[in-house]
């Protein structure tokens, strides 16, 4: 018997394949920052359906969307941050094609992932109060302070329902085969979040390196992902093209450019997808190389 | 002679807003904010903490979009959310409604369940009103944006925090909204938009006429302070020698007047 921990390695394939109709799916990263575009991509060209997406969103959002995959949305925003607005979520939510929709402040997704890593059913927090936030999303209550305040008042706070997830999908820059991950950017995001709010976790990354390699050039500060939280890792190089992965690279703001043109009307999507994502990986990747060798020609 | 343009006028005006902070987090949304802070940070509040904007707290004053050469500390998103319930930071948000409560929204224009047009999403506003000071930016200030009621409450005016309990008033400050025409803060009778200053060239009437609902007006409405010699200087010659603030503010003729 090996005295290591075991191999989760494993391909975008198989983590799309044991994924179900109608699940509860976290997406990690931060708007148009690390994501695990490769399997977004992957989603959006398999059969499932009724997915609850949890996320920061960005184009991972916008894709899902406009592929028809999301039956609820739970996002405190959607952007790309050079292009402010993303159109596919603008044309989903203006043809209201998303049939649950749950926005929340960005303080209180964070507080409902780590309602969910406790294992709390909810943790309170002032953001909500006041706000339509509460109006529009009825279901979140409110609990009262059991402790008086300095004034002897017994405050009032938003619960905050727990995000419980059945599956969080994270990249990192780097990852071993047991499922330990480091981000070697300035901002962790909230991964580490997503990992412990959900059942089942898969890390892609743009390399696996041996345990002794996630150290070995950067502080141990940067691990942010221990194999307790991780189910499977696949190695995905550029695989959160066209978001960041700094510092491995930056986002693709001329893809992201034709991205967001190509969204505006249904020819162009359709040109768009039938040259970048109906494909697999590979071929995506190729077809993004191929964009940029023509981009350098004009 | 005084030549300060109309976005070095609203430069100074948001600086103005930072000016009586201390030692917090000044948090700007977009580029005049960022300019106003950090014209602040060098004059009028210098102990003012500023960041990238991403996840670095600078040690010095960078000019717009250049990278910042000190850094003195990390503030990557998660502990925005951490330093925004501590209290200790003033944020500058965009809004593109407002209303005559102060309640602002950037989550979508038109009705919630299938808006006319969908914005950001609420983004943090609904957090920022009710733990830390909260001021907002208005580069074009029309009836489109000055609302009698905002379409979705994102960022929550003093009046709603009070509807909803001391938990949400207790820390609800929202400081000023700073537009290309004027200055207001949120202290009219009933908890209403108040007109402070108009930004030189402009008039009260001007203000009124591209203003949804009825401004609390007290009194002679004073002229928005020019920027000085020195803090033009700054503005120009080390924060935004590209003159970045005119294309979000172009200049106006009139105002030299």
């Amino acid at each position: 018997m090996s005295s290591k921990p075991r191999d989760k390695r494993t391909s975008i394939e198989d983590v799309v394949a044991s994924l179900e109709d109608g699940m509860t799916i976290g997406i990690g990263g931060w708007g148009p920052r690390r994501k695990p575009m490769a399997l977004i991509r992957a989603i959006r060209n398999s059969d499932l359906k009724d997915l609850t997406i949890v996320s920061w969103g960005g184009a991972d959002v916008g894709l899902l969307a406009r592929a028809g995959k999301i039956r609820k949305l739970v996002y405190a925003f959607v952007s790309l941050d050079s292009v402010p607005l993303e159109p596919n979520f603008q044309k989903a939510r203006q043809e209201k094609s998303i049939p649950e929709i749950v926005e929340i402040d960005e303080g209180m997704f964070q507080t409902g992932l780590l309602a969910a890593s406790q294992r709390m059913p909810f943790l309170p927090m002032r953001a909500g109060l006041g706000s339509d936030v509460l109006v529009n999303n009825p279901d979140i209550k409110t609990v009262a302070s059991p402790y008086p305040d300095a004034d002897g008042e017994f405050e009032k706070f938003t619960a905050v329902p727990a995000l419980r997830l059945d599956v969080a999908l994270i990249h990192m820059n780097r990852a071993d085969q047991h499922g330990n991950a480091s981000y070697l950017g300035p901002d962790p995001y909230f991964d580490d979040l997503f990992a412990m709010a959900a059942d089942r976790v898969f890390v892609t990354t743009e390399q696996i390196v041996d345990t002794a390699g996630l150290t070995v050039d950067t502080p141990v500060q940067r691990v942010l992902i221990n194999r307790i939280m991780v189910d499977g890792v696949v190695e995905t190089p550029n695989g959160a093209h066209f978001t960041t992965c700094t510092p491995d690279y930056e986002r693709d703001e001329k893809f992201q450019k034709a991205y967001a043109a190509a969204a505006k009307d249904d020819e162009s999507w359709a040109a768009f997808e039938a040259r970048f994502l109906n494909g697999d990986e590979a071929a995506y990747q190729s077809a993004v190389q191929e964009f940029h060798a023509q981009e350098e020609n004009k | 002679m005084n030549d300060a343009t109309r976005a070095e006028v609203c430069a100074a005006a948001i600086a103005d807003a930072f000016k009586d902070d201390g030692e917090i987090f000044g948090s700007p949304m977009g580029m005049l904010p960022m300019l106003g802070v950090r014209l602040a940070k060098l004059t009028s509040n210098p102990d003012l903490v500023i960041s990238d904007g991403e996840a670095l707290f600078l040690g010095g004053v960078p000019p717009l979009f250049a990278k910042g050469d000190v850094i003195e500390g990390w503030i990557p998103f998660r502990r925005v959310f951490d330093v925004i319930a501590y209290g200790r930071r003033h944020v500058m948000m965009g809004a593109t409604q407002v209303d005559k409560h102060g309640n602002q929204n950037i989550s979508a224009i038109g009705d919630f369940a299938q808006p006319k047009r969908q914005l950001l999403g609420s983004r943090g506003a609904p957090g920022n009103t009710v733990n830390n000071r909260t001021s907002y930016w208005v580069p074009k200030h029309s009836d489109r944006v000055f609302v009698e009621h905002v379409d979705i409450v994102s960022g929550v005016g003093p009046k709603r925090a009070k509807e909803a309990g001391i938990g949400a008033s207790k820390y609800n400050d929202i400081h000023r909204i700073v537009s290309n025409l004027a200055v207001f803060d949120v202290k009219g009778a009933d908890d209403t938009v108040r007109l402070l200053s108009v930004h030189p060239g402009v008039t009260v009437d001007e203000v009124r006429a591209n203003t949804g609902f009825e401004l609390a007006i007290e009194g002679d409405v004073p002229e928005t302070r020019l920027p000085t010699l020195e803090e033009l200087t700054i503005i120009r010659e080390v924060l935004d020698p590209k003159k970045l603030r005119d294309r979000e503010v172009p200049p106006v003729q009139a105002a030299a007047s």
